[in-house]
């Protein structure tokens, strides 16, 4: 089988578990002490995307876009087991949709000459869902969105791909190569670094990326080239109605049983 | 004819899905922001087309469009992106609404791409404010939600969350069936993108959840496999069947036919639990018409709390095991 040249493109996230405060101009969140972790399903495609390099003799590549601190997530990419890595690191690029997004990772794709895109389904902060879709159709490489299998098939020409559907049922498709697939969290078990990753590491490089190194003007990515722009954030109103129990655990057990048998009468 | 809002429906077993009328219902209000009436496109093959369209004609609509193609007969990206984007490129409508689906999700995104609109997905709400439409959505797994703005000129493709635009709202025509034409639009590009191989059934059923009076669910929170045994003494106090949420099973700390949710089964029971589940939209989708919730959370500011009826923050491994014990004592 011929070795695959694999794009992995990840986004890093603020940490949900976190506490998130909204920032002072009610835009976004406060991004000081707030930690950031690797989205949830791009940690999943870069797993899949080392599995298939490592079965064809082929090789990683990480992409991603976002400030300075998303070298931090590049690095650990590259201690898992990438080769190298692209930032697209320009002030142009902060704010982008998925248009906009999508529309820059797909001109820095474009010039690695990759048989294999992957990206996650759907980032942990904004939820678009759509970035990997966009960057397919500049590419004008079909894609498959919400992947939970992928079989490379003998010809080396398609891959054979498991697509989540609603309800329990899985679609089950033959897509020619190069292609973009967008993975579902759960579809393996992403690795952890190893020491020796590590220390590899920190002598692989990261090429840095502005706008016109990609043959895009600035007005076409980021907020700039985004339909849509955030006006305010806020947190649902917790507990709207729900009738929140207080007191130690031994307490909040018995008023709740209380409640369910005599109030909601549900026990 | 800048003002046109169409809805791209679903056909689920030959029929417009439920989500499909709650997207009829917000493009019926959204088309009445603009002036207008919302107009619907339903894609297929052979007689369901007809008869979706004959459905859908009984709405408040100016008109039904069907688009019945031999290469639409199996979804697939290109298939739907082929037939839709020569109309939309011809019709330039303002808003395009679709259901916001695992399908739509698919195929929406490249489609924005595709014709140059923008793309606006997962939208909860809208409200006119300041000369323009302000829209709600769900940001950070549902913890948070953001208020956005569409700027730029051209249509945008608008995807509705379940369960945000009751399809009871769906408004009825008069007296006359709304009419139906034939999407004017070339397909010509009409291509299937990939080769559909087949479907497979992910769990086979083999525990029905949808059939529970009382669910104990748990979440991430739960901790690990190992960590199970209070969350099975009090299902075995309670009578109840055990469900998760995604990370439970992508974890694999439970068997995939445990999971709630979209990707899971949608359950209604009496009685829904969910220890250390955060509630995320995928969950919130699969429970939400259960009678009574109860959340138990650390995180006061778990979305699962906005959907709850009884709330506690604490740590379900302390709760749990009173709960137990108080559930022992109330059935003597």
């Amino acid at each position: 089988m011929k070795p695959l040249k694999i794009a992995v493109c990840i986004k890093q996230v603020p940490n949900t578990e976190a506490r998130l405060r909204v920032s002072r101009d009610g835009r976004w969140l406060d991004e000081e002490d707030l930690p950031f972790v690797i989205n949830e399903s791009d940690e999943y495609a870069l797993e899949e995307g080392l599995q298939l390099a490592e079965k064809t003799g082929g090789e990683v590549v990480v992409l991603s876009l976002g400030p300075e601190r998303v070298k931090e997530a590049l690095r650990k990419t590259l201690a898992l087991g990438a080769a190298r890595a692209v930032h697209l690191s320009d002030p142009a690029f902060q704010g982008g949709d998925a248009l906009a997004t999508g529309r820059a990772l797909a001109a820095a794709a474009e010039r690695g000459g990759f048989d294999l895109v992957l990206t996650g389904s759907q980032s942990d902060d904004v939820g678009y869902g759509g970035t990997g879709s966009v960057l397919a159709g500049w590419l004008g490489w079909p894609h498959v969105w919400l992947v939970m299998g992928v079989e490379l098939e003998e010809s080396g020409a398609s891959v054979k791909v498991t697509r989540e559907m609603e309800s329990g049922v899985n679609e089950i498709s033959r897509v020619a190569l190069p292609a973009v697939l967008e993975i579902q969290a759960g579809i393996n078990h992403p690795r952890y670094a190893s020491l020796k990753g590590i220390m590899a590491a920190k002598k692989k490089e990261i090429a840095v990326q502005t706008p016109a190194d990609l043959g895009l003007d600035a007005g076409q990515v980021g907020a700039a080239g985004s339909r849509l722009e955030i006006v305010a954030v806020s947190f649902p109103q917790s507990g709207s109605g729900a009738q929140m129990l207080e007191g130690d655990a031994k307490k909040v057990a018995a008023t709740l049983v209380e409640k369910l048998q005599k109030e909601a009468r549900v026990l | 004819m800048a003002s046109q809002v169409w809805v791209v429906v679903q056909l689920r077993d030959g029929q417009v899905s439920r989500i499909s009328w709650e997207a009829v219902a917000a493009a019926q209000k959204l088309a009445g922001t603009q002036g207008g009436k919302a107009e619907a496109v339903v894609l297929g093959t052979g007689a369901a087309v007809g008869a979706a369209a004959a459905d859908l004609a009984k709405a408040d609509l100016a008109a039904v469009h069907t688009c019945d193609h031999e290469a639409l007969r199996a979804y697939t990206p290109g298939g739907w992106i082929g037939a839709l984007a020569p109309a939309i490129r011809a019709a330039q409508p303002a808003f395009v609404v679709f259901p916001h689906t695992y399908q739509s999700v698919d195929f929406v995104p490249r489609l924005a791409q595709t014709v140059g609109a923008g793309l606006l997905p997962e939208v909860t709400g809208f409200t006119e404010a300041g000369g323009g439409l302000e829209w709600t959505r769900p940001i950070l797994g549902g913890k948070m939600q953001a208020k956005v703005r569409v700027k730029g000129e051209g249509t945008v493709l608008v995807s509705v969350q379940s369960g945000a635009f009751p399809a009871d709202g769906v408004v009825t025509g008069g007296g006359s069936a709304a009419p139906v034409h034939p999407l004017a639009a070339d397909l010509s590009g009409l291509k299937a993108d990939r080769e559909i191989l087949g479907y497979e059934e992910v769990a086979g059923d083999q525990i029905d959840l949808t059939k529970a009076d009382i669910i104990l669910a748990v979440g991430r929170g739960v901790g690990g496999a190992d960590k199970m045994g209070p969350v099975e003494e009090l299902a075995k106090a309670l009578g109840a069947e055990i469900g998760a949420s995604r990370p439970v099973i992508d974890n694999g700390w439970l068997p995939r036919d445990r999971q709630i949710g979209s990707s899971g089964q949608t359950v209604a029971p009496k009685l829904y639990i969910a220890a250390g589940i955060s509630g995320a939209i995928q969950h919130l989708v699969g429970m939400k018409g259960s009678t009574v919730v109860v959340a138990i959370n650390k995180d006061p500011g778990a979305p699962i709390f906005t959907v709850a009826h009884y709330g506690i923050v604490g740590d379900l491994h302390e709760i749990l095991p009173a709960l137990t014990e108080a559930v022992r004592a109330a059935k003597g």
